[in-house]
């Protein structure tokens, strides 16, 4: 173990920390190569790669397009079509795969999107204090008792699905859980010896929380982030299941639904789209769930 | 609890449950076309439409109209599925028998299975028994509710043909009185454990980080040393604590619960209030789809307060400003 206070990086001049208290004073790629030491965080990044890498790459990897008709209807899986094929005799492996693309964009901008806002309502929240912070908290806690599945149905139903309206609906409602942990990481930081350091040494009171707060709350701020999104992806299927997915793009929830009416014949066509949902879902909770241990350990 | 705290507490409804109100008054109004499609469909003759706009003062200006659609579902007026030709509410409050009857089994199954499950892991840390449990509730936990039921169905009832596969009576059945009540309960089964296995990993993980630090703590020791039996140490000792955040838990996911629920219903073919929404969605039946949206949010926020209180009133300890 390192010894505590906080240690300056070389060359940048950098205060690393986490704010799950106690982790300052441990250099960011020690606490990388930690998380890699667990099974779960080994487990977890590698499925969480996966997940990014044929999202990104997907598209351009698979043998066939995923809405062209290329074999018979319900075969089962072969080497041919390693998942089998739909009703329509197109390739399931094909879709999967291009599915991927479809939760990785969701997942990627509802990521912006909850940051964004979490951070800025967490930063001023806790910044500002007093009736602000009051005030931040209570809209906060109004966001938090949402059913967010139950809007993203009814903006669905009214508007139309389509991803960008799902994508500011998901966005919009997920970000409580991210502002109170950023409050709460900002609120412990803001007392530190290195935070009076840089305001002594002249630093303006938003230059402190974007260089030398925020840069320290990232640890905690993304170990949870990830649990955000893992549910943002369950949600994202299961209205792709019921049918409010965007009809242009192929998802994995949308294949699940397209399963439900072969279930008795064709058992592939729900578990492939299944297990890559549960795969990357599970993916994303260990991962941070691996990094709220480290961070939480070396207390 | 003091009065004043719960009259303080139930006070704080009002501004959470007005925020949905006003969703659902932006929702019908920024919906594209003419609010009264949102209000009453979309296959309404002209003379319908013209009672509907009266009814909710469409032609007034809009802060009175916010008022007229307050006012209305403050008296239960949900407005009016015209493929039905009857009111939402009406509509809505025969299929919430169904969905309460699944949601509620689930969570008895859950939280009683959770707690056991929690206990049966904690009590040997790291041992076989406590890795094999978590690892489950991790897999079952990152599973999508549907896709359980689907592979449920797939396994326990079209493959072993132990459970029926959809629905919740048997078809062309007269049964009566309890041989009813057990055809109900069979069909039940299935999207009751399906459903109660998504929220058993909240309340595993809960009840298991509690026990753990719970079993190691002094007033355990003693009861050990007054030489209580090991079952008798956790349940009359060690559990009472850690059962307190629990609830919490259980209270805080009704929202959660209730869209498993949802989805669970339409894979099972359980006529409930997700059947119903999967066929307004199908139907463009937008008032019902609003008026689920209402119910549900405005059920969850109570349910909200219901937990506060609950915990408030389980450790006294508790002060919330």
């Amino acid at each position: 173990m390192t010894e505590p206070g906080p240690t300056i990086v070389p060359g940048t001049g950098e205060v690393v920390s986490s704010g799950l208290e106690g982790m300052l004073g441990v250099p960011r790629q020690q606490v990388v190569r930690r998380l890699l030491r667990r099974p779960a965080g080994l487990a977890g990044a590698a499925l969480t790669t996966l997940f990014v890498l044929t999202g990104v790459l997907g598209p351009a990897l698979v043998p066939h397009d995923p809405a062209a008709v290329v074999g018979p209807s319900l075969s089962s899986p072969s080497l041919a079509y390693p998942m089998g094929t739909d009703a329509l005799g197109r390739d399931l492996f094909s879709a999967v795969v291009v599915g991927a693309r479809t939760s990785l964009v969701v997942a990627g901008l509802v990521g912006v999107l909850v940051l964004t806002i979490g951070m800025v309502v967490g930063t001023l929240s806790s910044w500002w204090g007093g009736w602000a912070d009051d005030a931040l908290m209570r809209l906060t806690e109004l966001f938090q008792v949402l059913p967010r599945f139950f809007l993203a149905v009814v903006v669905g139903a009214i508007f139309g699905s389509t991803l960008p309206l799902l994508v500011l609906v998901l966005g919009l409602t997920s970000w409580p859980l991210l502002a109170r942990v950023v409050r709460a990481e900002v609120l412990i930081l803001k007392q530190r010896e290195f935070v009076d350091a840089a305001r002594v040494a002249g630093a303006s009171g938003p230059r402190l929380v974007v260089r030398e707060i925020l840069p320290n709350a990232l640890p905690a701020v993304s170990a949870f982030l990830g649990l955000v999104l893992a549910q943002v992806l369950l949600i994202e299927a299961s209205l792709g299941f019921i049918g409010l997915g965007d009809p242009d793009i192929v998802s994995w929830g949308y294949l699940a639904s397209q399963a439900q009416r072969f279930l008795r014949v064709a058992w592939w066509m729900s578990v492939f789209p299944g297990l890559a949902i549960g795969l990357t879902v599970l993916g994303l909770n260990l991962l941070s769930d691996a990094i709220s241990d480290v961070l939480g350990s070396s207390r | 609890m003091t009065l004043r705290y719960l009259g303080w507490r139930l006070l704080q409804v009002v501004p959470t449950a007005a925020a949905i109100l006003l969703i659902g008054f932006l929702l019908i109004h920024a919906a594209p076309g003419d609010p009264v499609l949102a209000l009453a469909g979309q296959s309404g003759d002209a003379e319908y439409y013209a009672f509907v706009r009266d009814k909710f003062g469409l032609d007034e200006p809009l802060p009175v109209q916010l008022a007229t659609y307050v006012g209305q579902v403050a008296q239960a007026d949900l407005g009016t599925s015209y493929l039905q030709g009857r009111p939402v509410a009406e509509i809505i409050a025969e299929r919430i028998p169904a969905t309460l009857l699944l949601s509620v089994t689930a969570l008895i199954l859950s939280s009683v299975g959770g707690v056991a499950l929690g206990a049966f892991a904690a009590t040997r840390p790291h041992g076989l028994r406590d890795v094999t449990a978590t690892g489950a509730t991790l897999a079952v936990y990152a599973a999508p509710v549907f896709w359980l039921g689907q592979l449920a169905i797939l396994v326990l009832a079209a493959g072993l043909g132990w459970f029926p596969v959809q629905g919740m009576t048997s078809p062309r059945s007269d049964a009566t009185g309890m041989a009813a009540a057990l055809d109900v309960a069979h069909h039940l089964a299935l999207p009751a454990l399906v459903l109660a296995s998504q929220e058993i990993a909240a309340v595993f993980r809960l009840t298991r980080v509690g026990l753990l630090g719970e079993l190691a703590s002094d007033h355990v020791r003693t009861a050990r040393a007054k030489g209580l039996a090991e079952w008798r140490v956790l349940v009359g000792h060690a559990l009472r604590r850690p059962l307190i955040p629990v609830v919490t838990v259980i209270g805080g996911r009704a929202g959660h619960l209730l869209s498993g629920a949802i989805v669970t219903e339409i894979v099972f073919g359980w006529p409930g209030l997700g059947r119903l929404l999967l066929s307004s969605l199908q139907s463009r039946d937008t008032p019902v789809v609003l008026g689920i949206f209402l119910v549900v949010a405005l059920f969850v926020v109570v349910a909200n307060v219901g937990t506060d209180l609950a915990y408030r009133w389980l450790d006294p300890r508790v002060h919330y400003r």
